[in-house]
């Protein structure tokens, strides 16, 4: 038996409407974003086909945003997640492993050669026969060209080369692909999307498909989507890979959760990259 | 040297002589508060940025005694004037002793 | 429980010493404003102070501050265990003496910004940020 989710809600709207008056300032849903005066990005859009029949329009996580953590990420200065996009951009440019080549050796420059990729991942690798994530492709990168040794999958080296290689993809519509081999995974990722877990018995859902737009506690409920991943978050000061906020988010369902890099959440990064399909990639983000 | 510290300044490249001029700058650095405790219960000792200056051709701009109420990834944004062609230096004082610093130059459109 | 006298007083004097809490930390702070201005008088006006009316996430919060003619400016969160935040020095190159950072906030509490005159004056402004505890802080 579990706690009535609407009820549970509407409790916390009700404190959250307590608490924060009349809730002025909390987030400017019209907002248009524009990076650094030349990037428009996409934030809210006609939902992808396969969503039809549950939502109209998509949002991005951006949206929910108050004025000021929308603020930091118009312009790359005020948005602190580039610090970690040149720490990455150091290590791209330096030779790792027994065969002593860096990732500048064969891609150049990641401005020129990694646009696009964000935009495509998690993909379907025919060669390996297995779906990859953007950080699988990495560690791939790393064992089979460079002989170096694989990342952890959501180490800060990781989720700074993954924002390294996003920023080339910013302003081009997520267009991740699930037919194909790929389409039982993303079934799996599906399944795991609508799944109750937890003492609190809550699937994603139930959270950012039925209450996107509503307050829980005082935090403005987004849709869930990926377009901005890794963020960089108020909260810990650091980039934050999907994987991560996965696990953070079936915590607080009170459940053991799945581990970043697992086959569970590379699915539901499939499934949840496709509902994205159409908004913007805006990586490295900000967010509370 | 903690580890992984990495300064951003952003400063125009050119001004006229005796313009106002906006410079951000931002450091990756835990600043850790020293109010924190670790899992066994004993207090993190402070580590901060704990001074942060401005000069240009060797004239104060700008010097902040910096607290650990200072956020991770300390942030400045400040005006300062460029009388003539020359080069800001940008210093970050941490506990431990070390000193980052970073330049930049400007040249008289 | 059996409710005695002495309990009942000493349940009180807990309650009290709880709710002078905040009392006390605004103690720390005045003590703080003290030291900078050497205890002199403080005015008011001349100073701008901008901060959200509400902070998303308590850990960065962006505080400005800008006092034309000012000598230097010192901030402080009235809330925080220690309350000195910034006190910036303004050199003769600096274009205003103003100064735009991100701050760490306890919880909702007054903020504090006091400049110091170039005729050796003083002047403060206040701000109150509500601080927000999240939903799913992650």
């Amino acid at each position: 038996m579990g706690i009535s989710l609407r009820g549970t809600l509407g409790l916390a709207s009700a404190v959250a409407a307590l608490t924060l008056g009349t809730g002025t300032a909390i987030a400017d849903e019209e907002a248009e974003l524009v990076v650094n005066e030349e990037i428009e990005m996409v934030v809210r859009a006609e939902a992808p086909d396969h969503l039809a029949d549950t939502l109209d329009t998509i949002y991005s996580g951006w949206v929910f945003r108050s004025d000021e953590t929308q603020a930091l990420q118009a312009d790359d200065f005020d948005n602190p997640g580039f610090v970690f996009v040149d720490v990455a951009m150091d290590a791209w440019n330096a030779a790792d492993g027994a065969a002593g080549k860096s990732c500048a050796d064969c891609h150049n420059d990641p401005m020129d050669s990694m646009v696009g990729v964000r935009a495509v991942y998690p993909k379907w690798n025919d060669e390996a026969g297995e779906l990859r994530t953007l950080e699988m492709q990495i560690n791939a990168c790393r064992t089979g060209q460079m002989e170096a040794e694989e990342w952890k999958y959501d180490g800060s080296d990781m989720v700074n080369m993954t924002a390294l290689i996003s920023v080339p993809s910013r302003g081009l519509p997520v267009n991740v692909a699930y037919d194909g081999p790929a389409q039982e995974y993303w079934e799996m990722g599906k399944e795991l999307y609508y799944t109750r877990t937890g003492q609190l018995e809550l699937a994603c859902a139930n959270c950012h498909e039925d209450h996107y737009g509503d307050m829980i506690r005082a935090d403005h409920l987004s849709q869930g989507q990926i377009n901005g991943f890794p963020v960089y978050r108020l909260k810990n000061a650091k980039l934050n890979s999907a994987h991560a906020r996965f696990k953070g988010c079936i915590r607080d369902t009170r459940a053991h959760t799945y581990k970043p890099g697992s086959a569970e959440f590379v699915a539901l990064e499939l499934y949840v990259a496709t509902r994205g399909n159409g908004l913007s990639v805006e990586a490295p983000s900000v967010r509370n | 040297m903690a580890k992984g510290v990495k300064p951003r300044v952003k400063v125009p490249k050119t001004a006229a002589a005796g313009e106002a001029i906006t410079i951000k700058t931002l450091i990756s650095h835990k600043m850790e508060s020293g109010q924190r405790k670790d899992s066994d219960g004993n207090l993190i000792p402070r580590s901060i940025i704990n001074r942060f200056t401005t000069s240009f051709n060797g004239q104060e701009v700008l010097d902040v005694v910096v607290e650990p109420a200072v956020s991770t990834n300390p942030y400045f944004e400040f005006e300062a004037l460029v009388p003539e062609a020359g080069e800001f230096t940008f210093t970050w004082y941490d506990d431990d002793g070390s000193v980052y610093e970073a330049k930049k130059a400007v040249a008289i459109a | 429980m059996n409710m005695t006298r002495r309990t009942a007083l000493a349940l009180g004097a807990g309650a009290l010493a709880v709710t002078l809490l905040p009392l006390s930390a605004h103690a720390a702070a005045d003590d703080a404003i003290a030291t900078f201005t050497g205890g002199a008088e403080i005015g008011e006006g001349g100073l701008t102070l901008t901060t959200p009316e509400i902070a998303e996430n308590g850990n960065t919060v962006p505080v400005s501050v800008d006092a034309p003619g000012a000598v230097a400016i010192a901030v402080f969160a009235t809330g925080n265990p220690t309350p000195e935040v910034i006190t910036a020095k303004f050199g003769p190159l600096a274009a205003a003496q103003s100064v735009a950072t991100r701050i760490r906030l306890a919880g909702t509490q007054d903020v504090v910004a006091v400049a110091q005159m170039a005729d050796g004056s003083f002047v403060r402004a206040a701000n109150t940020v509500k601080v927000t505890i999240g939903g799913c802080g992650g």
